[in-house]
């Protein structure tokens, strides 16, 4: 992968009316990487994307294309090409004519448009589609137009904006595999915008999890996920387990009166510190075997694993286990070192991480509301 | 028996609406002056209409009135409803409110009050009096917020990211109205149009206040007529008023149910993805 920053955000600051959307955003983005902005509804995302689309001007900061200075340089003279959320492919035209469109504005001439066009068709599989109505396609082939209307005028960068949120689960999880093949076999940077983690740490080379119009981590997916830099990031990104603690010494982490080891150094002597568990980390033994005693509390099953909620001196944690518990069994706990993560306390410590008040049903009501929130918000 | 009563009910309310109207259209036809006793069908009525200079002069007055003000009308309400629609949201309602005013405002005060502002400007500027022109502008005044009420909605169901859509493809700001927004909110401007011709082309009070001597419209000229001698030329002048603008009014509700069925279908269409 080359190394070159195609786009680069500098202490960008957005502001609308009174309130700061954005603030002190810096972001390098390679070539040809495929960069993901994660973050709940109203964190910034999209601002940052319009951003970089030329749909906005930053109130503050500078926003930089190979170097050199795009503040105030409208979209139509920006290389970078948009997949919106809802597609907005143009009603008035057909499959072929929406295609061509960039490619016609730009006054190409008719044998390349003609060449081109039936190319990218091929490309998203929607060869002998041309003379379709758009509004008569289904939401996986209007997905592929809008894809392609895209890519056809061979942009640098490629924004999407939530671009599987409106497809269903099995057609979402198919378009995410298309995609990251065509961004290798393009070679085109591709900045996508989700709130689903899940698509976040499957597709991309580098997440940016945002929150309250601050970026919190940037890192690879595995980065990410294993060393979450705050409780946010850390419950945003799967399941968590965050428990207060204090770090002894190097290597040894006091929590709920237990010394455990752990692979953690560089922290002040008795410092307060956030530590995370994951819930597959954690391995359900006999009570007696156990570092930690606990009560089962709920079990739900998941299919792959059993989802257990399991009482520890009155704190509520996570554990997936392949093994049945059933409610009222005490158990015991056994964590690894390496299964340990310490944090350093940030504004977030205290406001995630406990499951007491766990309910699968919000978790759904929320998940729905997303999509909704983030349309309303654009208009 | 209840089916039976509702359409005799529906017959009676149609009846008691276009009775007028008919009458009107049957004796346009009569033989005779009589506005009482059918004397046999004629169309001389309408031959010695066509031959009125005065007749003829003032229809001349009225197409072009209601042409222009349309025109005009629709360019300025078509720009206001876009800048409405990118408002925020506080000043676009209370722009809408002040938009839907003179719809409401009885039309007597509208001309009143368009008649003395046409004589003080004149009285102030010199030389300025009721003519063509105050006539006309007298028109786009009152045609106006019908086209926005025409154009608002086309623009509120229109994907608001397709103009982005198309300035991302490389459009400058006027090519994507032209290429992509136009293309959506035509259907709203071309009924806010047509209404604008149907309002100007049968409006009498406005026209009445705010026209000078020279320049007469139909309706003032029928109201003259009637204050003479009653010729049964009335009748067949308003009988092709009243099918102009059934016409008209015909194609506007045609297009919007139209309209509706296809974006049902479109909703319908969706519904199976």
């Amino acid at each position: 992968m080359q190394q070159k920053n195609i786009v680069t955000l500098e202490n960008v600051c957005v502001d609308f009316g009174p309130e700061r959307v954005l603030n002190d955003f810096t972001l390098s983005i390679k070539d040809k990487e495929f960069v993901t902005l994660l973050g709940p509804s109203g964190c910034g995302k999209t601002t940052t994307l319009r951003l970089i689309a030329g749909f906005l001007e930053p109130s503050e900061g500078k926003i930089l294309f190979d170097g050199k200075d795009m503040t105030g340089v409208p979209p139509y003279k920006r290389q970078v090409n948009t997949i919106f959320q809802r597609y907005a492919l143009f009603p008035h035209l057909n499959v072929y004519e929406n295609i061509a469109f960039g490619l016609r504005v730009k006054k190409t001439k008719e044998k390349e448009i003609d060449s081109k066009v039936r190319q990218i068709l091929k490309t998203v599989n929607l060869s002998g589609f041309e003379n379709r109505d758009v509004s008569h396609l289904s939401g996986g082939q209007q997905q592929r137009v809008a894809i392609a209307r895209a890519l056809v005028n061979e942009p640098k960068v490629l924004l999407l904006d939530e671009p599987l949120s409106a497809l269903d689960l099995k057609l979402r999880k198919d378009m995410q595999v298309e995609l990251k093949n065509m961004q290798r076999e393009t070679g085109i940077t591709f900045v996508f915008v989700t709130h689903d983690q899940e698509e976040a740490l499957s597709m991309s080379d580098t997440v940016v999890v945002m929150d309250n119009g601050v970026i919190q981590q940037i890192g690879t997916p595995e980065d990410i996920y294993n060393e979450p830099i705050n409780a946010f990031v850390a419950d945003f990104i799967g399941e968590s387990n965050i428990i207060d603690g204090i770090m002894l010494e190097d290597y040894k982490v006091l929590l709920d009166d237990v010394v455990f080891e752990c692979v953690d150094k560089g922290f002040e002597k008795n410092e307060a510190v956030d530590v995370v568990i994951r819930p597959e980390d954690v391995d359900v033994v006999a009570p007696e075997k156990g570092m930690l005693q606990a009560t089962v509390t709920a079990v739900t099953f998941k299919g792959v694993h059993f989802e257990i909620i399991a009482d520890v001196n009155g704190f509520k944690w996570m554990i997936q286990s392949t093994d049945i518990s059933y409610v009222g069994d005490n158990i015991g706990l056994y964590i690894e070192p390496d299964a340990f993560h310490i944090m350093k306390k940030s504004a977030y410590s205290g406001m995630f991480g406990d499951y007491s008040t766990f309910s699968d049903e919000i978790e759904q009501l929320s998940d729905v509301n997303f999509g909704e929130i983030e349309g309303n918000a654009d208009e | 028996m209840k089916k039976f009563l509702s359409k005799v009910y529906v017959a009676f309310i149609f009846l008691f609406l276009y009775a007028p109207i008919a009458v009107l259209v049957v004796f346009s036809f009569n033989n005779s002056k009589s506005r009482s006793v059918w004397h046999g069908f004629t169309m001389k009525w309408y031959a010695e209409l066509f031959r009125d200079e005065a007749i003829i002069s003032a229809f001349g007055t009225t197409l072009l009135v209601s042409l222009l003000a349309a025109v005009i009308a629709t360019l300025i309400g078509t720009m206001a409803a876009i800048g409405f629609k990118y408002m925020r949201k506080t000043p676009r309602t209370v722009l809408m409110q002040v938009n839907n005013i003179p719809m409401l405002n009885p039309e007597i005060v509208t001309g009143v009050s368009l008649m003395l502002l046409f004589v003080y400007v004149g009285r102030v500027l010199g030389g300025v009096e009721l003519s063509f022109g105050t006539l006309l502008l007298a028109h786009i005044t009152f045609n106006v917020p019908y086209v926005i009420l025409n154009v608002m909605p086309k623009l509120k169901q229109m994907d608001s990211h397709l103009y982005e859509a198309a300035l991302d493809l490389g459009c400058k700001p006027a090519q994507a109205f032209f290429k992509v927004v136009l293309h959506e909110i035509l259907p709203g401007i071309v009924s806010g149009f047509i209404m604008a011709f149907t309002l100007s082309f049968d409006d009498f009070v406005i026209s009445y206040f705010t026209s000078g001597a020279k320049s007469q419209t139909l309706s003032i000229i029928i109201y003259a007529m009637t204050r003479k001698r009653i010729s049964p030329k009335i009748n067949a002048l308003s009988t092709i008023m009243f099918v102009v603008v059934f016409v008209l009014l015909l194609i506007v509700n045609l297009r919007k149910s139209k309209d509706n069925t296809t974006t049902k279908k479109k909703q319908k269409g969706m519904v199976k993805l």
